[in-house]
């Protein structure tokens, strides 16, 4: 890469890496949500008998 | 109706994103895969940068992003302000943080362009200027949106600062034109041919199709993530009082 | 409908009203964002000795010269030039008829003595054949880099 590898690997390389952070932050963001989501349901709806839809169905 | 209104159309939207990002994920991966083997094997040197121009592959699809994702914001900010779609909020707040990563990138590639081929990181000319200042517009709009603990309260203020901000844009994207700077004015987006080979237009064209794709992708995902908090949010509350 | 409506106009005017105030500032402002300036604005404005500015333009073809590690060298803009001197190292895209942007200060005598130089390339990208190819057809139609112009006769 002549001579300025020291330059253009270091600007891919930073590159890849916001790029790779901002999805795995975005990813753990949608998971945390879901799995209190999950969490949030399983509590709210008690073993017996359900007695309606969940209010999120529709 | 209003009610109705407000929970119909952002499970439609769940519905929706379920359905099409799967697509957008494998078109950004195959974008990437093409972009960078032009990119970095089967594009020549430039003739006064050498193999420097590499970086413009990354740096001006990234400065692309940057714009077009606060262009985003503004837009979704006008349409929350003006309609009040439950939507527009959310897309605005999910917009923020991708268009800030996108600034990041493009600053520090254009410092890493800048050191070797100018002789400097940095000079506060009106195009790098301007462009500090959209990443600091992305900033306070993250902190102005996240200040309250009811994700509503801040939305208002935020989505006048994303409307107030828009006029740097322009200024931006016409710096290079009004003002001597000491970066280079546009290459692609110019009213003659674009002055750019087309052996180093196509890997630029698709890598910056490649970026698009990726933001799109990053925007849906985290609509749902903000979809979903709200929704525990929601449960949350409704237990509390409940209780 | 009505507010929907009183809002629509309410954000459309405040973006024309700001982008209105915005153009005002800027242009207010406007020598204060020029990043450098040329030899022709230093010409018709001569700056003080002593006050430091920044000078642009393109090296002149055949100007520049080497004094021990001192290097001189001609800024042109087609129109005016002026005589720079600077000691230290050239970024690497320093050449003949390439675009500078040069930080120094005036000399009585009329030489800009300066402390930075920075290399301004310009918006095109060709791969080097390319390049010279259509110097060697007489293709090369970039007006700056035009030398047979301004070398000096």
């Amino acid at each position: 890469m002549g001579g300025h590898a020291a330059f253009i690997w270091p600007a891919l390389g930073l590159t890849a890496a916001v790029l790779i952070l901002m999805l795995v932050a975005t990813l753990y963001s949608l998971r945390s949500g879901e799995a209190a989501l999950s969490r949030l349901k399983a509590t709210r709806e008690p073993r017996p008998g359900r007695r309606s839809p969940a209010p999120d169905a529709g | 109706m209003a009610n109705l209104h407000r929970f119909a159309n952002p499970n439609r939207f769940l519905r929706f994103s379920r359905v099409i990002l799967p697509w957008l994920a494998g078109i950004t991966a195959l974008l990437f895969i093409v972009g960078l083997y032009y990119a970095l094997f089967a594009s020549p040197a430039d003739y006064q940068q050498g193999e420097t121009v590499r970086i413009m592959y990354v740096h001006v699809p990234a400065a692309w992003i940057s714009m077009f994702g606060y262009s985003v914001m503004a837009g979704a900010s006008a349409t929350a302000l003006i309609w009040r779609h439950p939507l527009a909020d959310i897309t605005a707040r999910a917009a923020a943080p991708i268009g800030a990563g996108f600034t990041l990138i493009t600053l520090a590639t254009g410092s890493l362009w800048g050191k070797p081929m100018w002789g400097t990181w940095w000079v506060w000319d009106a195009r790098l200027t301007s462009v500090l200042i959209l990443f600091f517009l992305y900033l306070g709009h993250i902190a102005l949106s996240r200040a309250f603990d009811d994700p509503t309260r801040g939305a208002k203020a935020a989505a006048v600062l994303a409307l107030v901000g828009f006029v740097n844009v322009p200024i931006i994207k016409f710096s290079v034109d009004w003002w001597n700077v000491l970066h280079q004015p546009a290459s692609v987006s110019r009213l003659a041919a674009p002055a750019i080979d087309p052996s180093m237009l196509r890997p630029l064209l698709i890598m910056a199709l490649a970026f698009t794709f990726y933001f799109l992708t990053l925007l849906l995902l985290q609509i749902r993530a903000e979809l979903t908090h709200r929704k525990v949010r929601a449960l949350q509350l409704a237990q509390a009082s409940a209780q | 409908m009505r507010p929907k409506h009183r809002r629509l106009y309410f954000v459309l005017f405040g973006m024309a009203a700001l982008g209105i105030a915005t153009a005002l500032v800027l242009s207010a402002f406007r020598d204060g964002l020029v990043f450098f300036y040329s030899p022709t604005d230093l010409v018709e404005r001569p700056a003080e000795p002593g006050q430091r500015l920044r000078l642009g333009g393109l090296v002149e073809e055949g100007s520049v010269s080497r004094d021990g590690a001192t290097v001189n060298f001609v800024i042109t803009d087609l129109n005016q030039t002026v005589a720079v001197s600077f000691t230290g190292i050239l970024p690497d895209l320093f050449r003949e008829g390439q675009g500078v942007v040069t930080e120094g200060m005036m000399q009585s005598d009329g030489r800009f003595v300066a402390s930075d130089v920075l290399a301004k390339h310009d918006e095109n990208y060709l791969p080097k054949e390319v390049a010279d190819a259509l110097k060697a057809s007489g293709n090369w139609r970039e007006g700056a880099v035009d030398s047979t112009e301004n070398a000096p006769q």
